[in-house]
């Protein structure tokens, strides 16, 4: 299990690695954290002609917070991210989903960037991106934009980046002060990707749901917003029936596949069951 | 029996120091032999293919390659391996006209460095022509199934019905009949050091050395020896002295010492192969994948009559000695506990395209106690007894040792009803089944489980033969087969220090520790006036066929084998020290580390004293006692003999007792299983070292709830693996690791020298049966038992989904009818379990699975090469 | 070969210098090139941690690392966890609750270890257990490890 021949580099900048992406023309692999590509190299099932690390380019590791939204740098290691004073108090659920994002040493190198462009369903940051309302910024050769959470995943390990793009910063808004938050997981084994894991957010008022954000992983090919369940809290309240039929819905709106790991039923099955302990837990701890 | 000072102390291990420190040597870290080159073993992608040809131009000519090897130089150069059955199966250390398994190795590239000798294996052409393919053991059997061996004419690569007392009748005189369809999972031990061989050719000595992390030498040195057409003592194994981990795993490494000295011997150089992780789970080892029917004969108060045993135990594509071990490994043990005397089992071993498979901790009887102990709990339902009585009711009694079972097993000592009153103790059974009432009232799913085992330890190899038929075996040309051997050597140097060497291959049992505890108390030492050496070398270390570290022998008969050595050295001292004092050696004898008249009074000669005496005065030494102070014993069990004409046979030499209490809860809407008390009794005689004992029973126990709960050898209908990755094979972390309350009940078995049994397998054999039997007691309300492991969560939650949108009336799952007329039973309950196993594996993965993308090993994250670019 | 690499970096305090390719793992380099082979190799694709080593300050797993990637870092290995010819309180704790039994996980458990408690000084059996589910190991049943983790902790904080 060693990787196949490629070139390396280490550009220092941004601009040399889109210089060297497309240099190569789509035949190279852009290195984050490695906790996903170093695998598939060593499994010979990527075989790029070259890789370009940007783990030299110090630019892309910040975590930074103005005008009501965070941004991290696509380099930040999820390690930084689980105990970053900023992610506590603005982004708890992104606090709380890194813990289940594999094991230590597995956070003090991957990334958020790596994470989300992966592209890998039943990992936990897709589903917070997409539960928060998040975007990425991409930059290419003609220069920058910015991808919504729900015009990013394609399929499975998809996205809509180009091949000579490379995503450089996650914005997220910052969650409500007393928003209620929880990630619920369910998988086999401590630190596996999810089976099924739902990302919840809920903004009360009394009874009343002010907001509700809902996004799964795990329950298809790609993060899956559950915006028909948020909608009933937001119309029917907090109460123990409006989060049963929330629960209810979600089973519905999403299509999963069976895999060794669980079929599909029994994923649409969690989505339900996990809906309800993230929206119950959520409630917990919300204020207001 | 023997206390000491040392013997039974939890003595830190010397081991440690090397091993924590970095300083360890596996044989990855073996620099033996200078310019050694590297393999890659090219695999077939195919489960099933004739092989057309090889075209290796291309990968010879690459940077850095040495030559290629392939199956046509193995057919060549090379005779198959002997098998343990009559049947023609022609089993070659690669394959050579046909591919039986995925992964199995068709050429080996040899190179300067292992990247350039995988760059090179990609460039191996192999032409194969796919053939049908068929996984299922029972499939396997039926006449259109495709056939692996056309010499063999059918997949069966053996049957045997054995038949022990009258089971007939006991079936027709039972008051009650039960009878069960289970299946058992394929999965290894996956020890995190993977295979590795490095091999040596020298053609003016005609010698090949092999370094590995083999457990052996054991029968597999002169079957390896046959293959390469070398004679025993031309072909040389050395084991490093530190091995990671094997669990059985590694004593069917043997076939790939033979292919790997086969490239060293055909290229011209040394040769270092290590075994990489998608390697390891493609095509190393595991137990079988087991289909059981299994029937109980009982009278109304729970007494058992007679069981029968159906097997079919699936050993992939080959079958790999010592194959069929799984079958009749067990067979001195097959009754268990229980005392009944009729029993017939009907063992067939099937060869299908799947892996292949050996002994993995516990060897057979995890499969053998699941099936027992589930039919235990079934029969005390049925009779509406507690599970706990039905098996009090049949235990072997503390007065009946030693104890001959039917199948020709001696149980040489125990206490059953101690040990299982113990674990009952200890688990607060009565309490935890008020917890129940309480819990199941509020719907919750808690449940409780047992299990008993008897524990054998130290194989006979004799029991091997039980696979041939007695006709067979009565021919004069056959050869029997029996023995278990270990073998010490203990030298006293000039200033009383103590060298114990040990023909042993330890894999983290610490008998180095071990052994400085038994010679410290031998000889009146302390651990740290011992040296132990404990590496294996067959050109120098003393040795017989059955020697090696499997099967539990080291706590039985290699703690034997030193405990004999020091007490010949003990001797010699006091005949010495007679001969020094010139008196008869019957007034003198060894008592706290010094020859002491035996009146107490007058001079006492201390080990050191005599040591240097006569070391450096062979002068002193009396006429015709050899000089040198030291010794070696050779320990055998006599108890190990032949399988005899009626198919009995001592299996194992040593037969120690388990007795296990499980709590569990399973989430009513995941599925999730969560154990809420796990207790263990064992009794393995004498413990030497406590802490190495307890050390050996967490590990087994979690070895047995990877096989219950989560890891399997997991293949599609075309025979791809698809737990390749270990993040589809799923081994066990510290977060799903249980705690456990152990305790020991002592019952010295009186054919060792130190009233020690082995431990090693331990709670391996009893995990799959005690928590299928706890998680069934959960679902009891739900009409649910357990036959089928792995417990996945999306398969537990499809049968209790099913159950639940079921009428509550109904039978579900196998349960089977409450009526006790037997017609009735039978097939129905054959019937639903049958089905309920083609519901949980219609739970499993379709076509659109994820985990099927990659060619060979199935890596799940591989579905389709992404386009993103930052990862 | 044309496209080799020159890696210069610090392990355990000592400076090494070394040639290869790219695509040559950092486990392989610190094994083959530079003879510390007190790191193992378990599964190559960043699952058991076998070969989990200390980079610049944090563990990670060095089978999905290129040493290419270790140029300029500081690495620490199990050989450099022992000080002054005196074993780590890890080193220690470990063999006190036999935490190892055939040694082939333990310098990756240990460099986990290390890291969890500079993370986690007073961690609960919860925590430790999951710290340490980073590193498979199929002998222990983990309960030595976790035994040996929590009283090294204690140790470390100075508490005994």
């Amino acid at each position: 299990m060693k990787p196949p021949k490629f070139e390396y580099h280490a550009p220092r900048t941004v601009d040399e690695a889109l210089a060297l992406l497309g240099r190569y023309g789509g035949d190279a692999k852009v290195l984050a954290g490695g906790q996903s590509l170093m695998p598939l190299l060593n499994f010979r099932l990527a075989r790029p002609a070259a890789l370009v690390d940007l783990n030299r380019i110090p630019s892309l590791a910040f975590i930074e917070e103005s005008g009501g939204r965070v941004r991290l740098g696509a380099m930040t290691r999820q390690r930084t991210i689980e105990f970053s004073p900023v992610v506590a108090q603005r982004l708890p659920l992104l606090k709380e989903a890194t813990r289940w994002v594999g094991h230590l040493p597995i956070r003090t190198r991957g990334t958020i960037g790596g994470s989300i462009a992966h592209a890998d369903p039943s990992a936990e940051y897709p589903a917070v991106l997409t539960a928060l309302e998040g975007e990425v910024v991409a930059r290419g050769a003609k220069g920058e934009r910015v991808i919504k959470a729900a015009d990013l995943f394609q399929t499975y390990l998809t996205t809509t980046l180009t091949p000579d793009e490379i995503l450089t910063e996650v914005r997220l808004p910052a969650m409500a002060a007393g928003a209620g938050y929880a990630l619920e997981e369910f998988s086999r084994r401590h630190g596996d990707f999810a089976i099924i894991g739902i990302a919840a957010v809920v903004v009360r008022d009394g009874q009343r749901c002010k907001t509700a954000r809902l996004a799964t992983a795990g329950a298809g090919p790609v993060p899956v917003r559950l915006r028909a369940a948020e909608e009933i809290l937001e119309r029917d309240g907090l109460g123990e029936a409006a989060i049963e039929a929330a629960a209810r819905k979600a089973t519905e709106l999403v299509d999963p596949d069976s895999d060794i790991h669980a079929s599909a039923d029994y994923r649409r099955h969690l989505t339900g069951v996990l809906t309800k302990r993230a929206l119950v837990r959520a409630i917990g701890v919300a204020r207001g | 029996m023997s206390e000491g000072r040392w013997i039974g102390k939890p003595v830190k291990r010397v081991e440690d120091a090397r091993l924590l420190t970095g300083r360890g040597t596996y044989i990855d870290d073996h620099p033996p032999v200078a310019n050694v080159c590297h393999a890659a073993i090219v695999r077939s992608p195919h489960a099933h293919a004739k092989i057309l040809g090889y075209d290796t131009a291309a990968a010879s000519a690459m940077d850095g390659v040495a030559g290629v090897i392939t199956g046509a130089d193995v057919a060549r150069h090379t005779k198959p391996f002997s098998v343990g059955v009559t049947a023609p199966v022609h089993y070659y250390c690669a394959a050579t006209d046909r591919v039986r398994f995925v992964g199995e190795p068709v050429a080996v590239v040899v190179a300067r460095n292992r990247y350039l000798a995988e760059d090179a294996a990609e460039h191996v052409q192999v032409g194969y022509e796919p053939l049908a393919v068929v996984l299922d053991p029972e499939r396997a059997l039926e006449s259109d199934a495709p056939v692996l061996h056309e010499a063999v004419g059918s997949n069966l690569a053996g049957h045997r019905r054995l038949v022990y007392g009258d089971p007939d009748r006991a079936f027709r005189e039972a008051d009650v009949v039960l009878d069960e369809r289970f299946s058992f999972p394929k999965y290894g031990s996956t020890p995190i050091e993977t295979y590795g061989v490095i091999a040596k050719w020298d053609p003016l000595d005609g010698v090949c050395t092999v370094w590995s992390n083999f457990m052996g030498p054991f029968i597999m040195h002169p079957l390896t020896a046959r293959v390469l057409g070398l004679p025993e003592n031309k072909l040389r194994f050395i084991v490093p002295p530190d091995i990671g981990g094997s669990f059985g795993i590694k004593s069917s490494i043997y076939p790939y010492i033979a292919l790997i000295a086969l490239a060293a011997m055909r290229l011209g150089v040394p040769v270092k192969w290590i075994e990489d992780r998608r390697e390891h789970l493609l095509a190393s080892s595991s137990g079988t994948d087991r289909v059981a029917y299994r029937e109980v004969a009982a009278t109304k108060d729970g007494t058992i009559l007679g069981m029968r045993f159906r097997w079919l135990d699936n050993v992939g594509g080959y079958i790999r000695s010592p194959e069929p071990g799984c079958s009749f490994r067990p067979t001195g043990n097959f009754v268990g506990p229980y005392r009944f005397q009729n029993l017939e089992v009907d063992a067939s071993v099937v060869m299908t395209n799947k892996s292949l498979t050996g002994p993995n901790r516990g060897y057979a009887c995890g499969h053998l106690y699941f099936e027992t102990e589930g039919m235990m709990d079934r029969l005390a339902d049925k009779l509406g007894l507690d599970p706990v009585d039905v098996r009090r009711r049949n235990l072997v009694q503390p007065d009946q040792f030693p104890y001959r079972t039917p199948t020709g097993g001696l149980y040489d000592s125990g206490d059953y009803p101690a040990a299982l009153d113990r674990a009952l103790e200890l688990a607060r059974y009565d309490e935890l089944r008020r917890e129940q009432a309480k819990a199941r009232a509020a719907g919750r799913y808690f449940g409780i489980g047992l299990a008993l085992a008897v524990d054998p330890s130290v194989s006979n190899m004799g029991y091997v033969a039980t696979a041939l038929d007695p006709q067979f075996r009565a021919k004069p040309e056959y050869l029997p087969k029996s023995g278990a051997v270990d073998a010490a050597t203990i030298k006293i140097d000039p200033l009383g220090r103590v060298i114990a060497i040990l023909g042993t291959t330890p894999q983290g049992q610490g008998h180095q520790t071990v052994v400085s505890q038994i010679v410290a108390d031998e000889l009146g030492l302390v651990p740290q006036d011992v040296t132990v050496v404990d590496e294996m070398d067959t050109f120098t270390r003393v040795w017989s066929i059955s020697s090696g570290t499997y099967s539990s022998r080291f706590g039985s008969v290699g703690t034997s084998a030193v405990a004999l050595a020091a007490r010949k050295l003990k001797a010699k001292l006091v005949a010495y020290a007679a001969h020094l004092t010139d008196v008869p050696a019957e007034s003198l004898e060894f008592r706290d580390g010094a020859v002491r008249p035996r009146s107490g009074k007058g001079p006492a000669y201390s080990v050191k004293d005599l040591a240097g005496r006569a070391h450096w005065n062979t002068e002193s030494l009396p006429e015709g006692m050899e000089p040198a102070l030291q010794a070696t014993a050779v320990f055998g069990f006599t108890v190990a003999k032949a399988v005899d004409a009626q198919d009995r046979v001592n299996s194992s030499n040593t037969y120690g007792f388990i007795a296990e209490v499980m709590a569990v809860e399973v989430d009513r809407d995941t599925a999730a299983i969560k154990i809420l008390r796990y207790v263990t009794v064992h009794d393995a005689g004498t413990i030497i070292n406590p802490m190495i004992a307890e050390g050996q029973i967490y590990g087994g126990a979690l070895h047995g709830l990877g096989g219950a709960l989560y890891e399997e050898l997991q293949y599609d209908d075309n025979g791809q693996l698809l737990t390749g990755t270990f993040m589809d094979y799923l081994v066990p972390t510290a977060s799903e690791a249980p705690t456990i309350d152990i305790a020991h009940i002592v019952s010295p078995s009186p054919l060792t020298p130190l009233g020690s049994k082995g431990l090693g397998e331990s709670s391996s054999m009893t995990v799959p049966a005690v928590i299928a039997n706890a998680v069934s007691d959960a679902l009891a309300p739900l009409g649910i038992r357990i036959n089928d492991l792995p417990m996945t969560p999306t398969k537990l939650w499809t049968i209790m989904e099913r159950a639940r949108a079921n009428d509550a009336s109904r039978v579900v799952s196998g349960a089977e009818p409450k009526s006790g007329d037997r017609s009735r039973v039978a097939p129905g309950a054959a019937q639903e379990s049958g089905d309920r196993s083609r519901v949980a594996s219609g739970a499993e993965p379709k076509s659109g699975d994820r985990s099927r993308v990659a060619p060979i090993s199935g890596h799940p994250r591989s579905k389709p090469a992404s386009r993103t670019p930052l990862q | 070969m044309a496209d080799m690499m020159t890696v210069r970096l610090k392990v355990n305090g000592v400076a090494h210098e070394g040639r290869c390719e790219p695509r040559k793992l950092l486990v392989d380099f610190i094994r083959e090139d530079l003879g510390l082979t007190g790191t193992h190799v378990g599964c190559e694709h960043g699952i058991c941690g076998a070969c989990t080593i200390i980079v610049n300050g944090e563990s990670a797993r060095s089978c999905i690392m290129l040493a290419v990637q270790a140029d300029g870092a500081e690495l620490m290995t199990v050989e450099g966890l022992m000080q002054d010819g005196k074993l780590h309180p890890l080193q220690e704790a470990f063999r006190e609750h036999h935490g190892l039994q055939c040694g082939f996980c333990t310098p990756g458990m240990l460099m986990t270890a290390l890291d969890f408690l500079r993370t986690n000084p007073s961690p609960s059996d919860r925590e430790i257990r999951e710290g340490i589910s980073a590193v498979l190991c199929r002998c222990t049943g983990y309960q030595g490890i976790v035994n040996a983790v929590r009283a090294a902790a204690a140790t470390l904080r100075g508490g005994r």
